[in-house]
């Protein structure tokens, strides 16, 4: 079996997802038995053309980020999505909440009228090409990565989890977040993080984004039952969710 | 002899973040050497505003994915700061605790997937797998630990959940403690056969020295990543972090735009050489003994070195790690509930990300809504001095091979541990 050859490029964002990569350790080497890396700038100095996968970590910002990112999907059989900022905008969507010249300004002062600031409202990759896979989190779950990348080069589809986050904090027998008076997004936000942050104290920060069919009509009956507004829920979704269908 | 010299390195490899080198020059004078940041900005001091203080740490910790336990920490400090949150001892020592994980993590992935290829001839650490499979399983193995020992704290390896202001969300149970104690004793051994490593390769290291001035945290009494004044080797005095701004004096080069950073001279150097060249007489006796064996005294200024200096603070964090693990261990571990109640005020954090000092600055208005933010991040604070080494260093190397040049500017960039991601304070530029 040919291995894959696989390449990864970074957009804005804080690299974070990659670095699940690096922490797979060992497995990693299995990995390496699949596929072959032929791009990947923090890790590599080797460059490459030619690539049956290409593997997206980031947001786009900026005119010029959007046309190599075209230009890469043009090349890639397959291309994955890593990570939220690249799924769904990430925390680099909080800024599209603010007039782009109000946030240069704040940011960069006297300058920000230079014309290289050209940043412009934060995208999404599958808001300008074609996405075959979205591995979601903020960071990603590496094993659920390491799935993916397997099933890819075995021909197979990978499952990603529709279901909330609250089935697999169940699971955990945590107890539920808004006991403590706290909202929480589980219950909109899609699973396959294992809870994580409910596992550890914190709410549900909707890293994931929403499952493909939010039950908000239960997710407002457990606002109310709290005693929670439905400001209060969207006060929280702002952090990864911003813009995504309420 | 080449008679012209012409490098240009769009986006230098094996580096967080995205970073251009440019050099010319012809009958054996430099004309124009630069280093160029084009990273995407990302507003973070913007984006910030109008959100909670609980949620802060949880948006700025993704400024960087290396440093997220440090950014989270440098926030939540800001937070308590402005609000007179005081912490407990245990959470004090936990804090620094988890931090150590971080600068574990963080230096052996620079030293050993980043820089290592450079001094064993390789592109990546990935034909290091065949040639030299021990060492690669040594650096996976410490590398891993790293992350282990942050995830037992901080519940996560990368932007940790449980640090919060006031404390923390859950605390390690101590059985988990005495784990993680096992796990470090486990890995001193690994710890000196990466330094003998990289101390056979330390002639591959250039040799060059540029008088510099160095800032870290400093005080009160230990080898410091999380307290302290703000120290320069250039003056005695100590500056209270509250105060970073006279400090960093951030300002715009007319040639670049991109912020820098100075105090007494032109540039100043933060990170782990800086940290050493302050703290040295305060490191634990095996992280001194290790900077003797690389002959790493006070006052280097070769730039290079900050990678031997990174391999004497993995021993310094593994060794003052144990001693807080056993202090933690014997009081034993107390559940302490934080509530915080929000209040109107401006505060400051600051502790040292492995790749140097982090200020962040943040105000609030009563309800705990932040309406003001600022950071200062490390390699915000490098960049300057990056340049200026470019500038010594090219006209003392010109007349070498072209690809020579290049390996070594590229090192340079590579020894600072670069996070260009941390961008806050970058502006994207279109150079020459």
């Amino acid at each position: 079996m040919a291995k894959l050859k696989v390449a990864l490029f970074d957009f804005a964002c804080c690299e974070g997802c990659q670095l699940q990569i690096y922490n797979m350790e060992e497995e990693i080497l299995d990995l390496l038995t699949l596929i072959h890396p032929v791009e990947w700038r923090e890790a590599m100095s080797d460059q490459s053309e030619e690539y049956d996968v290409a593997i997206i970590e980031g947001s786009i910002t900026r005119r010029e980020d959007e046309k190599q990112l075209k230009e890469i999907r043009e090349k890639a059989k397959t291309l994955i999505a890593l990570g939220a900022c690249a799924t769904i905008g990430g925390v680099n969507k909080i800024k599209n909440n603010f007039e782009m010249d109000d946030v240069k300004a704040y940011v960069y002062g006297d300058d920000a009228r230079r014309p290289h600031l050209n940043t412009y409202p934060t995208k999404a990759v599958g808001e300008i090409v074609k996405v075959d896979y979205n591995v979601h989190g903020c960071p990603i779950n590496a094993e659920e990565f390491a799935t993916i990348v397997r099933c890819l080069a075995m021909g197979k589809e990978p499952k990603i989890p529709n279901y909330p986050v609250c089935v697999e904090c169940k699971m955990k027998e945590n107890v539920c977040r808004f006991e403590y008076g706290e909202i929480c997004l589980g219950p909109i936000t899609r699973a396959g993080c294992g809870a994580k942050c409910p596992s550890s104290g914190m709410w549900c920060f909707g890293c994931r984004g929403f499952v493909d069919n939010p039950n908000v009509n239960a997710a407002k009956d457990v606002m109310e039952q709290y005693g929670k507004t439905i400001e209060d829920l969207q006060s929280k979704i702002v952090l990864f969710g911003t813009e995504q269908e309420k | 002899m080449a008679n012209k010299v012409d490098i240009s390195v769009h986006h230098v490899t094996r580096v967080e973040g995205h970073g251009n080198i440019r050099l010319r020059a012809s009958d054996g004078k430099v004309e124009h050497v630069q280093w160029q940041v084009p990273e995407a900005p990302r507003f973070f001091e913007a984006m910030v505003r109008e959100r909670s203080f609980e949620d802060i740490q949880t948006i700025v910790s993704r400024i960087c994915g290396i440093c997220s336990v440090t950014h989270s920490m440098a926030a939540i400090k800001g937070i308590e700061d402005a609000m007179d949150i005081k912490v407990s001892e245990q959470t004090d020592k936990l804090r620094i605790l988890c931090h150590y994980g971080e600068q574990m993590e963080s230096h052996i992935l620079h030293v050993g997937y980043l820089v290592a290829p450079d001094l064993l001839g390789q592109k990546s650490v990935i034909p290091l797998v065949e040639s030299h499979p021990d060492v690669v399983k040594t650096i996976i193995r410490l590398h891993r630990l790293g992350n282990t020992w942050m995830e037992i704290i901080g519940g996560r390896m990368t932007h940790p959940v449980t640090l919060k202001p006031g404390g923390f969300t859950v605390l390690p149970s101590e059985e988990k403690l005495r784990e993680l104690k096992a796990m470090i004793e486990k890995a001193v051994p690994d710890l000196k056969t990466l330094a003998e490593v990289v101390l056979s390769l330390a002639d591959k290291l250039p040799a060059f020295d540029r008088d510099t001035e160095y800032i870290a945290l400093s005080g009160p009494d230990y080898y410091t990543f999380y307290h302290g004044d703000i120290a320069s080797t250039d003056t005695d005095e100590k500056v209270p972090v509250q105060e970073f701004e006279r400090v960093a004096n951030e300002y715009v080069v007319p040639q670049s735009t991109a912020k820098w950073t100075k105090w007494h001279r032109d540039s100043y150097a933060v990170g782990a050489l800086a940290r050493f060249n302050l703290n040295a007489e305060l490191l634990m006796p095996l992280a001194a003994q290790t900077a003797k064996k690389f002959g790493l005294t006070k006052g280097a200024c070769n730039p290079y070195l900050n990678n031997v200096a990174q391999i004497v603070e993995c021993v310094q964090v593994v060794e003052h790690g144990l001693e807080l693990l056993d202090k933690l261990l014997t009081a034993g571990i107390k559940p302490e509930p934080v509530k915080v109640e929000p209040k109107a005020g401006e505060g400051v954090g600051s502790v040292e990300a492995p790749r140097g000092i982090l200020f962040h600055r943040y105000a609030f208005d009563k309800k705990g809504f932040c309406t003001k933010a600022n950071i200062c991040i490390p390699t915000g604070q490098n960049h300057g001095n990056i340049q200026k080494d470019f500038e010594a260093l090219a006209p003392q190397i010109i007349d070498r091979d072209q690809d020579e040049i290049r390996l070594m500017l590229e090192m340079l960039v590579r020894s600072y541990d670069p996070c260009i991601s941390c961008s806050t304070h970058y502006l994207n530029v279109e150079f020459v």
